[in-house]
């Protein structure tokens, strides 16, 4: 009796979106790290209409739980959620922490879901760090075929704290989405 | 038990037809890590007093039909989910959201936004006080309107939990003709969608009330192996 999904739609710009929604750590924090791209349709065409959402282990690979800091982070206890809408060029961004693997098989990556206009339900993917020996022995990364692996890595953009991860719905280069 | 949800693509909602993914999903063989079933948990102090009160955020009193709209949020076990987000905006009682890309030519109400937030109790019920929202037209093909709806958003216990979906009413003569709505491929699944009047929780001289009922989908079984 599972209630269906329906799409976002168009209008939840000025209802879901909320000023601290992408500084899941503050930008001036020395591990801080930027991560930032595009959301693009089967046509190569950037989404402004998009919703992106992450969820992420500290810097330790520990899932924090506790009670806030994900709507308000000041003063709170740490929390690995950031939400970020896309902008008129399909842009979204996050300040967040490089997260720490979650066990010794598996390498780090933040948990990342997508909402639009146009997708009936959210796709679901990971965000994986370029770089990282452990991309080499990722049972997940391992069962992706190889000519759509690195659609999981961000790319290092500019500088060593900064990465670019571009979410492709369809088409040439389609993101690895995943089912649970 | 059949997938509820809607394909990803659904040609008569003409947006999923660059949107949607057409590579089969991958299913981790391991199964969902930790921080794939859990999710962030939110506290009451991060909400504001009147963010369920739709009717509540501006000076004055907004025009329409004022309803209240409660419900439970459960797993597919009936078990109550307490203590998640339920996030809800929609269309003013013209039919018309604030958003600034909307262009339906309905005047704007100064007295509504159209969005409010809540956490389930402990028995996984939420409430919130709004307008009843108005049908709107909207792109898709000639003469197509949107049946009335309030948008949900729903947390759950984990990231992958997630519910985003519309409550709409009940007796909608434009169900039929909806294709966001018929994207749902089984019917007994679409009514689901459907909140029921709910006389008991009336408030007489001031409002009527709606009743609708979420259950998220179970969260993944952790891998034990």
């Amino acid at each position: 009796m599972i209630s269906p999904s329906q799409t976002v739609g168009p209008f939840f710009g000025y209802a879901l979106p909320y000023g601290d929604g992408p500084y899941i750590t503050p930008e001036w924090r020395p591990d801080a790290i930027m991560l930032r791209g595009s959301v693009l349709d089967g046509a190569g065409q950037p989404l402004p209409d998009a919703l992106v959402e992450v969820w992420q282990p500290d810097g330790g690979g520990a899932v924090q739980q506790r009670r806030g800091g994900a709507l308000r982070r000041a003063a709170a206890p740490f929390s690995g959620f950031g939400r970020c809408p896309t902008d008129k060029a399909g842009g979204y961004f996050f300040s967040l922490v490089k997260p720490g693997p979650l066990n010794d098989d598996s390498a780090p990556y933040i948990s990342m879901m997508v909402l639009a206009r146009g997708l009936l339900k959210p796709v679901f993917t990971r965000v994986y760090f370029p770089g990282e020996p452990r991309n080499a022995t990722d049972p997940l990364l391992a069962q992706i075929d190889p000519a759509r692996r690195d659609t999981l890595i961000a790319e290092p953009d500019g500088d060593e704290r900064t990465y670019r991860f571009d979410v492709r719905l369809q088409g040439d280069g389609e993101t690895v989405f995943l089912a649970f | 038990m059949t997938d509820p949800h809607p394909p990803y693509l659904s040609p008569g909602y003409k947006s999923t037809v660059l949107r949607a993914p057409a590579q089969p999903l991958v299913m981790p063989k391991l199964g969902p890590d930790a921080i794939e079933l859990s999710g962030p948990v939110f506290g009451e102090h991060e909400l504001g007093l009147l963010d369920h009160d739709l009717t509540k955020q501006h000076a004055g009193d907004p025009i329409g039909e004022r309803i209240i709209v409660t419900g439970r949020v459960t797993d597919p076990d009936g078990r109550p989910i307490p203590n998640t987000l339920v996030e809800v905006w929609q269309a003013n009682a013209a039919g018309r959201y604030i958003h600034l890309n909307e262009q339906h030519d309905a005047p704007l109400d100064p007295n509504f936004t159209g969005a409010g937030r809540c956490l389930t109790d402990a028995e996984g019920r939420y409430k919130f006080i709004t307008i009843r929202p108005g049908a709107y037209p909207w792109g898709n093909h000639h003469n197509a309107w949107r049946p009335a709806h309030i948008h949900f958003s729903v947390f759950g216990r984990a990231f992958t939990q997630r519910l985003v979906t519309q409550m709409y009413f009940p007796n909608d003569p434009l169900f039929p003709f909806d294709p966001i709505f018929n994207s749902i491929p089984d019917e007994k699944a679409r009514e689901r969608l459907i909140c029921r009047f709910d006389m008991d929780t009336t408030v007489p001289e001031w409002a009527l009330a709606y009743q609708w009922d979420i259950v998220l989908g179970r969260v993944p079984m952790e891998n034990e192996g």
